[in-house]
Order: structure tokens, then sequence, then C-alpha cells
């Protein structure tokens, strides 16, 4: 008998449960029939044909790119500040204000989104891609925080003395000793919140405005039966792009664990 | 004198280093999260006019959001959708991050969890929109069922309502409700249990009275980051909930982008944020023995 027994069984059963969505979207990407359904009618690789000569889809993935860039890069500046704050000294209303920050990650997106909207439109700026990155930094700087605390908690405080002692200032500190320690969970911070802002539908529905964004794309697509196939086609490449992403960002993460001499306790959040 | 001498030591102290380091973070939430939170508050008390808002205070929207029949349908729907989502994303998520702590050695456990945890990140929507792919008429259930002559024609209560809706949250936060249970689990102290079965408790009874009372912070956090976004999802209702599925945030939506009235949308975003978190403090007020040990 394995290890763990029924409770071993169940898990798989619950993997299954958790893939089956998953499993289905290469299946009808490579079906040769415009109705996603069962039974299934042949092999093709036409969806992915017609991907590619969409221009209304080059137009969404590079919106999305820009967003996701931008996005990654201010909500992880945003989050070594606040993680660098909250690791490493103690200040008045802490509490407070790092529950302020990690707020959307549990608050309804619509809300956000709405909120969002009526103070943007009511001060007069014009709902563009802009918008959405401001948006799309809302709700990932809380995971850059989450990921970049474990990073700068695992830092032994007594490297940073030994450079003041040897006569190093605070930034340079930072510089030669901290980053270098912390770099990877940086990485690994720019690549789940770049994952997050691609895959972010609410806030760009809401706040782009005429300019779509590949979620908002895909959504409109629904509507149409007969587009539903070059979205799954797309589908199965996002997702292979994602897990390529994440996988990367999960080796970066344990790499920067190992090299403070942390203990991996495992996952993002 | 001894003002300035204050002020100085306060430019260099801790709490000013911890301040000024938070700042831009904390400038950046309250300017796009506090704000806009508050516009809305402030919003749901006015009236929608013709081209513009009309700034008298007025509880008019509560009213409506209270007594208008469709309203208040949507609303108890979404929160018994909500809770209906919390309690089987929870109980089904227990073993597995049980199994995950106890019975898998501690160089996989990373392994598993990433495993877990990638369906999460992967294309929202389409994962959502694959549920009707299974679940429709169709679909892989029906053409399963059919193909072993469980049924004879395929059902049809499994699309297109609450069940479906139900069924497509509780895959969507699935991780939301496995890590923190699972968090808990590993700060368990084992010789806790050795204890307990050294003392003749039998393992069933030292899970009940040792592991699950402290594994129930993690279970609270579980619950409620299951619980509040839950309330607030747009897509999974907006895809596979047909016209008796949908919830809170669809008629938030409808008032915002289709009919233009923002007060009335604020009126309802805020009220179901007010129950969401009343729902929230009782439960936790209900654990509160659990809680208060834990730090």
């Amino acid at each position: 008998m394995m290890k763990g027994g029924w409770f071993r069984v169940y898990t798989l059963g619950y993997l299954i449960f958790l893939y089956a969505p998953i499993v289905l979207l290469p299946i009808f990407a490579f079906n040769d029939a415009a109705v996603i359904a069962f039974p299934l009618a042949g092999f093709t690789t036409k969806w992915f044909t017609q991907l590619f000569d969409e221009p209304a889809l080059r137009g969404a993935l590079a919106n999305s790119l820009i967003i996701a860039v931008s996005a990654s890069v201010l909500s992880t500046t945003l989050g070594i500040f606040a993680s660098r704050a909250t690791t490493r000294y103690k200040f008045p209303f802490k509490g407070g204000i790092m529950g302020m920050i990690m707020l959307p990650l549990v608050l309804p997106e619509i809300i956000l989104a709405v909120a969002l909207l009526v103070v943007l439109l009511g001060i007069g700026v014009p709902l563009s891609l802009f918008t959405v990155i401001l948006g799309h930094v809302l709700v990932c700087t809380p995971f850059s925080i989450a990921i970049l605390s474990a990073a700068f908690q695992a830092l032994d405080g007594s490297l940073e003395e030994a450079a003041y002692d040897l006569g190093e200032t605070p930034i340079s500190t930072f510089r030669l000793i901290i980053l270098p320690l912390v770099m990877p969970g940086i990485i690994s911070s720019l690549l789940i919140t770049f994952t997050i802002s691609l895959d972010e539908f609410i806030m760009a529905f809401f706040l782009a405005g005429t300019e779509a964004t590949l979620p908002v794309y895909i959504f409109s697509q629904f509507r149409f039966p007969q587009a539903v196939p070059v979205i799954m086609a797309l589908g199965t490449l996002l997702v292979l792009s994602s897990i390529l992403l994440l996988s990367i960002a999960e080796y970066f993460r344990r790499r920067g664990i190992a090299k403070t001499g942390g203990k991996d306790t495992g996952g993002f959040l | 004198m001894t003002k300035s001498a204050g002020a100085s030591r306060f430019r260099g102290s801790e709490a000013a280093n911890g301040l000024a380091m938070i700042s831009p973070t904390a400038t950046f939430a309250l300017l796009l999260l506090a704000a806009p939170l508050a516009t809305i508050f402030i919003y749901s008390f006015m009236t929608d006019g013709y081209l513009e808002i009309i700034r008298d205070f007025t509880f008019a929207n509560y009213v409506e959001a209270w007594t208008k029949e469709l309203y208040r349908v949507i609303m108890l729907r979404s929160l018994g959708v909500s809770l209906a989502v919390t309690a089987a994303t929870v109980l089904l998520a227990f073993p597995v991050a049980y199994f995950v702590s106890f019975h898998v050695d501690a160089s996989r456990k990373s392994l598993w969890l990433f495993l877990i945890t990638i369906p999460f990140w992967t294309s929202y929507l389409i994962r959502v929109f694959l549920w009707k792919v299974i679940l429709g008429y169709n679909g892989v259930v029906n053409s399963g069922l059919l193909g072993i002559g469980l049924i004879d024609e395929p059902l049809t209560f499994i699309l297109y309502n609450v069940n479906s809706v139900v069924i497509t949250l509780a895959h969507a936060y699935a991780p939301f409700a496995i890590l923190p249970i699972f968090v808990a689990l590993e700060k368990i102290d084992r010789s806790f249990l050795e204890a307990g079965r050294d003392l003749g408790e039998s393992p069933f009874m030292t899970f009940l009275r040792v592991t699950l009372p402290l594994a129930m912070p993690g279970v609270i956090s579980a619950v409620l980051i299951v619980f509040i976004p839950t309330v607030g999802d747009y897509v999974t209702p907006q895809l596979v909930g047909g016209p008796e599925g949908q919830m809170v945030a669809n008629l938030i939506q409808l008032q915002y982008l289709k009919l233009d009235n923002y007060p009335m949308g604020s009126a309802l975003a805020v009220t179901a944020m007010g129950i969401v978190t009343a729902f929230s403090l009782l439960f936790l007020f209900l654990n509160r023995r659990y809680l208060k040990g834990a730090k």
C-alpha cells in the first residue's frame, strides 16, 4: 500500500476534477468540427492557422502584452517597497496600512472595477490601456507582496549589519547585499503578476474603453458559436505559455529560498 | 529646540523609515482603492438624473435595493450560491490539504502544491466556458452517462442554472481553500499527535480533538477567502448561469454599463458588501475560540 492510502486516491480524483477543463482544451482545439461537443469528428490544425490571420486578435494580444509588462513591473516595484517595509521595520498603523494594500486579494473584483471606473470618469481620465494598467497594478500588488515578503523574510539581518560595519551606506547595502539575495523572488513576482495581468478580465472589461485586451476579445467571441474552436486553439497556446511562465517562476522562487537558507513552505500564497 | 530634536529623532527612527518605505505603495492604494471605495459609498446616497448625478442625500436607492422583488431574489441567490460554494470547496479541499501535509514527503510537497495551483493560473474565462462543454446537453457528463446506459436522455438540470454556477465556482476557487488549510496543518507540531495517541486516543479522536482545532485558523481563512469574492463573481453566472443563475455582479454590471445608473449600481454594490461583511464577522465571532490562541 502506498503512503496515504485513501487520501492519495481522493487527492488524485480531486486533481482529475481540477484538470478536467484544461484537458478538454487541446481535444477541441484539434477537433475537426465547428461545434464544441462529443462525439469528436477527426484531427485538424486549421483552427490554429485561422488563429494567426485574425487581425483583431493580434491587436488584443499586443494590448495585453503592453498592459501585462507595465503592470508586472509597476506592481513588483510597489511590492518591493511594501515587503521591505513590513519585514524590516516596525511602524505605526502597520496592520491597517497592510490590510488596505492587501484588500484587493479578497474584495470581489467587480467592486474594485466599478469604484475605479466611477472615480476615473469623475476626474475626467479617458478610458484607455493606461486605466487598465492602473487597475491591474491594484490587483497584482497583493500577490507580489505575498511572494516578496517570503523572500525578504528569509533574509539574514546580520548580513546587512555586517555590510554597515564594513562601511557601506544603506543604499549600497541594498544594491550589493539585499537585492541579489531577493532577486529570485523579484523574478518570480514579475512572472506571476505578468500571468495574472494577462488573464485578468473584469478590470479590462470595465476600464479598457474601446481597446480590447486578450480576455475581453475572448469574451466577445463566446457570443459567436462559429468562433469558439479558434478560441479553443488560442486557449491551448495560452495554457501552455502560462505553465511555462509559472514553472520558471517556481524555479526562481525555490532557488531564492535555497539561496537565503530558508525552509521551503511551498506555494505562492 | 526640543521640538526639532524630537523631529530629527523621528526622522532617523525605525517608525519613520518604515513609513517612508511603505509610502509609495500605501499612497497608491489610498488613491486607487480607498478613495474609489469611499466614492461609490457616497454615490449610493445620490440620485441618477438624466445626464448628471443629482447630489442630494437620499436613501431611495437602498429602499429600492432592499424592497424590489427582483433585487431581493438575486441578492439572496448570490448569498446562497456563495455559501454553497464555500461549504463544498472547503469540505472537498480539506482532505487534499491533509494528504499533502501529512502523507507526502517533505521534498515533494512543493511539487504537489504546484500541481494543485496550476489550473488556477490558466485562462479563467476559457476554464469557465469549458464547464459549459462538460455540463451541456451534448457535453462530457451527458455523453458519458448516456454511453454507459445510466440515463436515457441528457440531463438538463446541470447547465444554465444555480447548480452549474456552484460547480464552476467550486472548481475556480479550489486552490484558495487548499493553500490556507495546508499552511495551518504544516504548523501543527507533530509531537502533539503522538502525545494524543500515547494518552490512548484513537486516531479519529486525535484528529477531532487535536488536529482539527489546530487547523481551524486555516479553515477560517479558507472560508473567508472563498466566500467574499464568490458573491461578486461576474463571469461564471454570465456564462453558465442562464437567466435563473444570474447573481449580484451581473446586476451591478447592468446598472453601470447598460443603464448608466451609477447611484443604483453603487447602492447594490455597497449592500452586497455589507451583507458579506456581516456574514464574515458573524462567522469569525462563532469561531472566536479557535482564533484566540493563534498568533
